[in-house]
């Protein structure tokens, strides 16, 4: 299967680990009505806070805007069902903080919010395309939670040569992307149209690693009259998908962590964002829904669950079949980079990708040794430093080695961790210290 | 069902290969090589190898109990004991392979902090302890009834070697250094797993055929150069001391920097130096350079340009 004589476009770097997509990957996308109710925490997005807009006892619709941005770096949230808000108070969240939600009674009635008809593509402004895109409260929904009206807002939109469609779906397990490519191209294409409209000198790319060999196709015929879009096929690699190294494999520029993809002309959003896109500049609707996996060795029936945001794991889980084995870890997104679960009750957010269940957490096993120097990590780091030395000034609290030797290069993908035969927490260290300098910085 | 789960930092995954699997596999690779020296050698040399394993694993487990952590089980005292014999003549007196295996993990190891801490590769820095204290009994190269001059003391005098002889292992030498077919295939075990890499390995080889083809003194007389890639341990030392991740840069640029280094050393010990070998002499010496090879050879982290400065960016 691999490459099939395509060109592979790809990074210096990276590991293979087992990729556990068969699991989920043939089961089409299924609607999941949720039946208790619902949590929407106010922060599901880097930036400020949305604020409430609504009160205790209030009832509210399918669509309504239930908390208003919070600022430029910010975005509303929606309530995904109709019934009664029953409190506004702190719930926990995947992460494990307590997060200020709203919560509402779902009545199962699902009675819509009226939304304005809205004006064909080509008779809108650049700034109506924006409005829409932050009024539907967007926000990047492949994990990271940026607004998306931000990130299409750079300063100079006519020097943005690319607009790249995340469809690398790197992470193990994960296919809720892939299903959504297969069975609603139409809108991943139609959304990239979107926001190719906002800068005027700029190629769509829609980037697929070659493990999906059927998008790929089915993403090349529909676009094959499409001159301003592409398809471009990538080496299946962690972490393909990490920004920096797709805009690498796709276009042969680079960034930093002291850039941003707008600084080489690039704009990179993932596939949920670009249909969200769609659905918020085309049909006028607001961010309320997104594809989730579940799966894992411990899941009765693993598949594809379109969600209503706000709907708890719990009740995922349980449309899945529940367990037919006792999970020993939950994990929310894939298990590469998403976070480990205290629990099923937390609610699934803009940026949940995937419920993970096994039954066994085959990282609490391994006693981490000392290192070898075997340089393993420094081979798949795509960040090209050197792991196992960072580790080691983030242990011993060197803060000055840790810059000096570019430890706020690090994306925290995971790969030194994961390749390490001493199973030493190179990510770990890493990321601790990062934290901390981060925190320092902005504190500044 | 329990609702109690384990919650860890990301990643979630490791892959399957760890401490113990890659000594192992060092182990396998080694295997050849110890079987020919026996072939060649006879019953002695397994005695010699047995001996020199025992004593660095039993001061491996003694140190385990003062440190009470036990390391013994990854493996790397037993790759310790087993090149440490591999490098020895077969007619060593057993105290001094015991002594030789009690150095090499108590000094050159251990002392340094145990396994990852050595600054120098055990088994060669307890090999040029030995070749240092008991030059006489080291260098004894005799066997059955050939008392032998190494092909290279041999080629150094100005005569004639069999070159064949040397490849296939037929010759005087320690019991692991003779034959560089044994030695490639498990090598080849060792680069087809993954497990070594060919950076170190081949630019040294490469630097070192350079350095003998321009300073040899033969010029590029291919029986010459074959005779001097396949004697005096140089197989060995490339393919299994050289590559120890331990004393290895760990940058890529640094470790070709570094097989560059050990190539022009050994030609240096070689063809300039009173002595016939320099193999051993030039990888200690690597070792110790290693920590300045790795500050010069510092990756350029993605997205920077190269330039001279290190400066972190702000």
């Amino acid at each position: 299967m691999e490459g099939k004589g395509m060109a592979r476009f790809t990074f210096v770097g990276g590991i293979h680990p087992y990729d556990g997509k068969d699991l989920s990957k043939d089961k089409p996308i299924r609607d999941l009505l949720p039946a208790g109710e619902l949590v929407y925490p106010l922060s599901q997005h880097i930036g400020a806070p949305a604020n409430a807009i609504v009160e205790k006892g209030d009832r509210v619709l399918v669509g309504q805007k239930i908390a208003e941005s919070g600022g430029f770096v910010s975005a509303p949230v929606y309530a995904s069902v109709s019934g009664t808000v029953k409190a506004i108070e702190p719930r926990r969240v995947v992460t494990g903080d307590m997060v200020m939600s709203v919560i509402v009674e779902n009545d199962g009635k699902y009675m819509e919010a009226f939304h304005p008809p809205v004006k064909p593509l080509e008779q809108m402004s650049k700034e109506e395309i924006l409005t829409a895109v932050r009024e539907a409260g967007i926000v990047g929904m492949g994990g990271a939670g940026f607004p998306t009206h931000v990130k299409l807002s750079p300063k100079e939109p006519e020097n943005i040569d690319y607009v790249i469609a995340n469809c690398a779906e790197c992470e193990p397990y994960l296919t809720s992307d892939y299903r959504r490519m297969l069975e609603e191209p139409e809108k991943l294409i139609g959304g990239l149209k979107c926001i190719l409209r906002l800068f005027d000198h700029a190629q769509g790319i829609l980037a697929v690693e070659d493990n999906k060999p059927d998008c790929i196709e089915l993403l090349k015929r529909l676009t094959k009259n499409e001159k301003r879009i592409s398809v471009k096929p990538l080496k299946t690699k962690y972490p393909q998908g990490a920004e920096r190294q797709l805009i690498f494999a796709t276009t042969g520029r680079m960034v930093n962590s002291t850039m941003l993809p707008a600084d080489v002309g690039c704009v990179v959003n993932n596939v949920d964002t670009v249909v969200a896109v769609y659905r918020a500049v085309i049909e006028g609707r607001p961010l309320m829904e997104r594809i989730v996996t579940v799966t894992g060795n411990a899941v009765s029936e693993p598949q594809n669950f379109r969600v209503r945001i706000g709907t708890s794991y719990r009740e995922l889980a349980e449309a899945a079949g529940g367990f037919k084995e006792q999970p020993e870890k939950l994990i929310c997104g894939g298990p590469m980079m998403g976070f480990a679960m205290f629990g099923l009750d937390v609610p699934t957010t803009k940026t949940s990708t995937a419920l993970l269940a096994f039954t066994e957490d085959e990282v609490a096993g391994m006693e981490p040794g000392p290192c070898i120097n075997c340089g393993r990590c420094v081979e798949v780091c795509p960040g090209r430093v050197i792991p196992s030395k960072l580790a080691d000034y983030a242990e011993h609290f060197d803060e000055e080695a840790f810059l000096e030797n570019h430890g706020m290069e690090c994306c925290e993908c995971g790969c030194c961790s994961f390749i390490c035969p001493a199973k030493r927490p190179l990510t770990q260290e890493i990321k601790s210290m990062r934290k901390i300098q981060l925190a320092k910085k902005k504190k500044k | 069902m329990s609702e109690h789960f384990k919650v860890s930092s990301n990643p979630h995954i490791r892959s399957k290969l760890n401490t113990s699997g890659i000594m192992l596999a060092v182990i396998v690779a080694l295997l050849p090589t110890a079987g020919y020296g026996i072939y060649h050698f006879g019953a002695r040399a397994a005695l010699v190898i047995l001996v020199t394993i025992a004593s660095t694993v039993i001061t491996e487990v003694l140190f385990g109990l003062y440190k009470k952590k036990t390391t013994v089980t990854d493996l790397s005292a037993v790759v310790t004991g087993l090149l440490l014999a591999l490098n020895l003549p077969v007619s060593i007196p057993f105290w001094m392979a015991v002594l030789g295996g009690v150095f090499a993990i108590l000094v050159v190891k251990e002392l340094f902090g145990g396994l990852g801490q050595n600054f120098m590769n055990p088994a060669l820095a307890a090999r040029c302890f030995l070749l240092i204290s008991f030059p006489v009994q080291m260098t004894d190269f005799t066997y059955d009834t050939f008392t032998g001059a190494t092909p290279l003391a041999a080629l150094k005098a100005e005569e004639s070697v069999n070159v064949m002889d040397m490849i296939l292992g037929r010759t005087a030498g320690t019991i692991g250094e003779t034959s560089m077919i044994a030695i490639l295939i498990g090598a080849c075990f060792l680069l087809l797993l993954g497990i070594i890499d060919l950076r170190v390995p081949g630019s040294y080889i490469v630097t070192f055929l350079l350095f003998a083809g321009l300073f040899g003194g033969r010029g590029l007389d291919p029986a010459y150069l074959s005779a001097q890639l396949a004697g005096g341990g140089l197989m060995l030392g490339a393919f299994f001391m050289a590559t120890d991740y331990v004393t290895r840069p760990i940058t890529v640029k640094g470790q070709y920097l570094y097989g560059i280094f050990l190539g022009l050393m050994t030609g240096i010990f070689r063809f300039w130096g009173k002595g016939a070998e320099g193999v051993s002499y030039a990888i200690i010496l690597g070792n110790l350079l290693v920590p300045l090879i790795e500050k010069v050879s510092r990756p350029t982290p993605f997205g920077y340009r190269r330039h001279g400065g290190q400066k972190h960016e702000k």
